[in-house]
């Protein structure tokens, strides 16, 4: 069983806030899923390699260009996405404390 | 003109004949979404407008010989395929109002045939989900029983095209998400190998596993589909050139030839339900009689797949979903005073129980001192069930294992245990995890709910499956 302490640690590395009602209920469940998935320790895994991608590919390289993507509407229009944005620039909630 | 039951194939012919336009077709299944999607809740956008002029320019096309199979074809995806300046929601209330910029790869091989979008499909949110449950826009409905689930997280889409609202649907399967729904919607549906389709544009869930497919009535709806959509894209590193080699040997495939394998782990597992396994075995059976060779296999690591399955799809969508931290995307919390507080509100506020329960599992997974334990020993386990393919891919052609456990289950039935939910993906998560392809399609019912035949393939062989598929709808 995972402790209170460590659902809160894991929520905030995960940058979700939960309320005390949640720590509990999430500390029972993550807790049970994580009994599951550790029966993955009785695998015999000595000498084998992870998968690193399935089909075996490696280093795909493509040329560094304009591929056309993107016009200057499309380019707005994902900004504009943002919820916050002006002048075709995202807002951000200020970053570091100024003087 | 009747049209109940009408497939992709007799559709195309019926346009090029000149016996129905685009747009009455299309006009038709506007009028059976209007119809039925109140009570199913299988689309979440609908396109009319758009819909019907795309059909105009497609009777244009038709009228100058310029069809091809899906010109003219309407089709539902699913909302987590970017579709040009419509909203995408991804099942999630954190991007409700997100409105996609660009168009996914497969979408603009679908339009390039002039397909005709209907409108976007329900999911569980970001595809975390087993059941259609976890969308934050209500769940789907089964047309078989509607106090069912229509499973998931492909549910919408399984539900639309089962209940003739469109003649075939995308869907993305990251452990499951396509076969399963297609099995307790009695359709067809196909995860193809990792590699084979582009997911530019797709919202990414765990990404060394995710994959579009497509879903139709039939194995060669499926098979028409996926044609359209499949190959290699320059803006998928992960998509395979010049991929599909086994498609000349397989035309002179007979049923005699065939080799069938028959894993003793899934036809053995504890939550089999008894009735599915008669079922299934019968299709089996039916094969044997037709000639093929039944084969007793063994995948000997099948009892890890789900556990490693729910290591590496958590760790990466944790990964992934990281980018909705109410900067660049949909809501930000109104409540947040600083930048940290923007960060913890808005995930806090906006996602779902499961997809928090995921990226929590996730973070853990890969935190300081727990990253061999987990995340390196599932992808060591992955090898070793990647290795049980290929053997058993030296012996047989094809492997046959039931899609589900059971048939589709009542609404509220599982979302109380998370634990009871991940175990209806125990026969589905393998294919996943080891590349290969699968197909599910329709074997037979049980009180009138539908059961699926699970057909995995080895990696490409996305032909052979519609073969064996085909032989057993056709002749059968």
């Amino acid at each position: 069983m995972i402790s209170k302490e460590e659902v809160k640690k894991i929520a905030n590395l995960a940058r979700i806030e939960i309320s005390d009602s949640q720590i509990e209920k999430y500390q029972a469940e993550l807790s049970a899923i994580l009994d599951f998935v550790g029966q993955l320790s009785k695998a015999n895994t000595k000498g084998i390699e992870p998968i690193r991608q399935i089909t075996g590919l490696e280093s795909i390289f493509k040329k560094d260009e304009d591929r056309g993507l993107l016009d200057q509407e499309n380019g707005n229009s994902l900004v504009n996405q943002a919820p916050e944005h002006k002048d075709g620039f995202v807002v951000v909630p200020e970053v570091l404390k100024g003087k | 003109m009747d049209l109940k039951n009408l497939t992709i194939e007799k559709a195309h012919e019926l346009l090029s004949n000149g016996k129905i336009s685009a747009v009455e077709l299309t006009s038709h299944y506007l009028g059976q979404i209007d119809s039925k999607n109140k009570e199913l809740n299988a689309f979440l956008s609908v396109h009319a407008e758009k819909a019907l002029s795309c059909a105009k320019e497609a009777d244009v096309k038709i009228k100058n010989d310029q069809a091809s199979y899906l010109t003219g074809i309407p089709l539902a995806i699913k909302d987590n395929i970017l579709v040009k300046n419509e909203v995408c929601t991804a099942g999630s209330k954190i991007l409700e109002n997100y409105k996609a910029s660009y168009n996914a790869t497969v979408i603009e091989r679908l339009n390039r045939e002039n397909a005709v979008i209907l409108g976007k499909t329900n999911l569980d949110e970001f595809a975390i989900g087993s059941s259609t449950e976890n969308s934050a826009f209500g769940v789907t409905k089964n047309p078989h029983d509607t106090e069912r689930v229509a499973g998931g997280t492909s549910g919408g889409s399984a539900a639309a095209v089962a209940a003739d609202m469109c003649l075939g649907a995308l869907g993305t399967d990251t452990g499951g998400s396509i076969r399963q729904p297609a099995s307790f919607c009695g359709v067809v549906g196909l995860k193809p190998t990792y590699g084979a389709v582009s997911r530019f544009g797709a919202i990414a869930s765990g990404s060394s596993l995710d994959q579009i497919g497509p879903m139709a009535k039939t194995v060669k709806d499926v098979a028409l589909i996926y044609e359209t959509i499949s190959g290699h894209d320059p803006l998928d590193s992960t998509t395979v050139p010049n991929n599909s080699k086994l498609l000349d040997r397989v035309e002179e495939i007979n049923i005699a030839d065939l080799r069938i394998g028959i894993p003793k782990e899934y036809f053995e597992a504890k939550g089999l339900n008894a009735e599915v396994k008669e079922i299934v075995m019968k299709a089996v059976k039916w094969f044997e009689s037709q000639g093929a060779t039944i084969k007793e296999i063994s995948l000997p690591n099948t009892e890890y797949s789900l556990p490693a399955y729910y290591i590496i799809q958590p760790a990466e969508c944790s990964a992934n979903l990281a980018r909705y931290d109410g900067i660049r995307y949909g809501q930000r919390s109104k409540d947040a005073k600083d930048l940290l507080e923007t960060y913890l509100k808005t995930k806090g506020e906006f996602l779902g129980a499961e997809t928090q329960r995921r990226i929590m599992i996730g973070t853990y997974a890969l935190s300081s001192g727990y990253y061999d334990a987990y995340y390196s020993q599932a992808q060591k386990v992955r090898t070793l069930i990647k290795k049980d393919f290929m053997e058993a891919f030296e012996d047989v052609d094809v492997i046959f294992t039931p899609t589900s456990p059971s048939t589709a289950f009542k609404i509220g039935e599982k979302t109380a245990d998370p634990l009871e939910m991940y175990a209806a993906d125990i026969f589905t998560v393998t294919a996943n995890l080891a590349g290969v392809c699968g197909l599910s399609l329709n074997c037979g019912k049980i009180n009138n709910l539908p059961v699926g035949l699970q057909i995995l393939g080895p990696w490409f062989a996305e032909s052979l499956l519609f073969k064996v598929g085909e032989f057993y709808e056709q002749l059968r």
